[in-house]
């Protein structure tokens, strides 16, 4: 792999203090994390249950939280520190862009949703004005299987979730970035519908040539989706790699035990059947009242 | 247990809006029944009705819902229709929401919110024996008694959702509702929760009513499995014959757009369906 990589975060940690304003107690949510995102377009994943410390990790990409140690380098160039070659806030915003979790959450209720990706056109210059920006608008929203003309005028509470994170997705196209930041993208959109969102990534990744950091707690989608998943437990990443081959060969206890949540069709939970012949639930014999009895009964 | 009866439901006087239609469901005795559907589908309208809650405008235009509830202290029989179930809840029925920050007060310690919860009967004169009953009962499930004394906000998430399914649990109720009780948790905090409420409906041999737009989550806990689409059941069985044999094309859809761990993997361009 040759060039520079799109993003490089070296021995990154975030240290947030815990108790009241002279406390000297600190908790490290990211400990000395490294990750490389290569040149080539792909889809990074980093896994972990609530508190593992990985959306402090994203925030710390997106530049929403300063790291309290260690370097993140977009495009060899520094994104943190005081150095003059830092990239500009301006530069930053049209290289990097979020994809939030509650899309409801993303957009004001009081605007029509179009206002947003219109403000984004023109805020990062895509566009100078607004005759320009719609069609710029329009393209963003065709390449997620949309229109303007299909959103035009319509508030956030008009479309559905899987719509409206589309419609997010959309939005992070407009500037062309490089990176996009994906936090728990799919866990508020419907089962149903989540999977068509992880295809729309693949597909840009794939056609737009943006790469991906998936920050997400279900493995089921990041194994499907990725290119390389990394797994996070206490604010530091304890296994890393393809993800056949992590999910093959987990070296981690922990990898195990994401794995064994997965509610997963096709084998039950070991702990279900223990809780069911604790109880001696009779899967076969549903109707029948203590079935054991007539048996010791006969003579 | 609960028998609903071709209802159809609607919200206030809005002739056109019909958000379950003509659903006929029984929910038997000593069983978990799942509902599944998207966003939509109608499944939390139908799971508010057989609550009884009509607070939120909810009206039920035509059909029934009955319940028969035996008592398993007394062995007492109680027919009621739905309408009058806010008599029996926290009592016979017990509800689990899905977000336990808003129905939790945050500024009241658990302790507190549990006991003003249960029905005056549960409640005896003995502040201390009853607090170390709920002690007793939160710790078969894990719980540590220090919980009790916490305000909401000094909990994980995974922790409050925990309470509130043994409030519901603890007063020993012959239904018990949970809509997404689990959703926007991680999974492993997820299974935990689902573990918990098979354990309480195994030993308290109840029936649960368990809402989610997860199939997965089916598959593992429920015993039977009602599918929700556009305000109808599509398909009710056994979930396990549901699963090995999906009959309607919406349950097929939903069953195939499941992930796999193992399974296929997403390849270049080529299955980017849109």
């Amino acid at each position: 792999m040759t060039g520079t990589p799109v993003l490089e975060v070296r021995q990154v940690s975030r240290v947030y203090k815990r108790g009241g304003l002279f406390s000297t107690k600190a908790f490290k949510a990211v400990d000395s994390v490294s990750l490389t995102l290569p040149e080539t377009p792909q889809v990074y994943s980093i896994v972990g249950e609530s508190g593992s410390g990985k959306t402090t990790l994203a925030r710390m990409i997106l530049r929403l939280v300063e790291p309290s140690d260690g370097e993140i380098r977009l495009l060899g160039r520094p994104l943190t520190g005081k150095g003059p070659d830092r990239i500009s806030n301006f530069e930053f915003r049209r290289l990097v862009q979020p994809i939030f979790q509650n899309p409801f959450e993303a957009f004001s209720a009081y605007l029509p949703v179009e206002t947003y990706l219109r403000r984004t056109a023109l805020n990062l210059k895509i566009a100078a004005s607004q005759a320009e920006a719609a069609p710029v608008v329009d393209a963003a929203l065709r390449s997620v299987g949309l229109s303007l003309e299909r959103i035009a005028g319509k508030y956030i509470r008009q479309f559905s979730g899987g719509e409206l994170q589309r419609i997010s997705v959309a939005r992070a196209l407009i500037p062309n970035p490089k990176l996009i930041v994906a936090d728990e993208p799919v866990s508020m959109v419907d089962a149903s519908l989540r999977m068509s969102i992880v295809n729309l990534f693949k597909q840009i990744v794939e056609e737009k040539g943006v790469s991906f950091i998936y920050i997400t707690h279900d493995l089921s989608t990041a194994y499907y989706l990725s290119d390389h998943v990394a797994i996070m437990n206490t604010g530091r990443i304890v296994e890393q790699g393809v993800p056949g081959e992590i999910l093959d060969h987990p070296t981690q206890d922990y990898t195990r035990e994401l794995m064994a949540a997965i509610p997963t069709i096709g084998a039950r939970w070991t702990e279900l059947e223990e809780i069911d012949r604790r109880y001696a639930v009779q899967e076969q014999k549903p109707a029948a009242p203590a079935p054991a009895e007539p048996e010791t009964t006969n003579p | 247990m609960i028998t609903v009866d071709d209802v159809t439901i609607g919200y206030g006087n809005i002739a056109g809006l019909t958000a379950v239609d003509a659903v006929s469901l029984t929910i038997n005795d000593n069983e978990i029944l799942g509902i599944a559907g998207e966003s939509g589908s109608g499944k939390s309208t139908l799971m508010r009705a057989v609550y009884g809650d009509f607070s939120t405008g909810l009206r039920i235009r035509s059909g029934s819902i009955r319940g028969r509830f035996t008592d398993p202290r007394t062995g007492a029989v109680l027919e009621s229709d739905s309408r009058d179930f806010p008599r029996l809840w926290w009592d016979q029925i017990s509800y689990v929401p899905q977000g336990s920050m808003s129905v939790l007060n945050p500024l009241m310690k658990v302790e507190q919110q549990v006991i003003d919860g249960l029905p005056a009967r549960e409640r005896g004169n003995d502040r201390r024996a009853l607090r170390a009953r709920i002690a007793r009962f939160l710790e078969g499930f894990g719980l540590p008694e220090t919980v009790l004394d916490a305000f909401p906000h000094q909990l994980s998430g995974g922790m409050r959702q925990r309470v509130l399914v043994a409030i519901a649990a603890f007063v020993n109720p012959r239904l018990i509702l949970a809509d997404e009780p689990t959703t926007a948790l991680d999974v492993v905090v997820q299974k935990k929760i689902l573990l918990m409420m098979v354990e309480i409906q195994r030993r308290l041999r109840n029936s649960l009513v368990l809402v989610s737009h997860d199939l997965g989550v089916h598959y593992q806990i429920t015993d039977r499995l009602a599918v929700m689409y556009r305000g109808k059941i599509v398909e009710v069985g056994r979930t396990r014959d549901i699963f090995a044999n999906p009959r309607h094309d919406y349950t097929k859809a939903l069953i195939a757009a499941l992930p796999r761990l193992g399974g296929e993997r997403a390849r270049a361009g080529k299955e980017a369906a849109l």
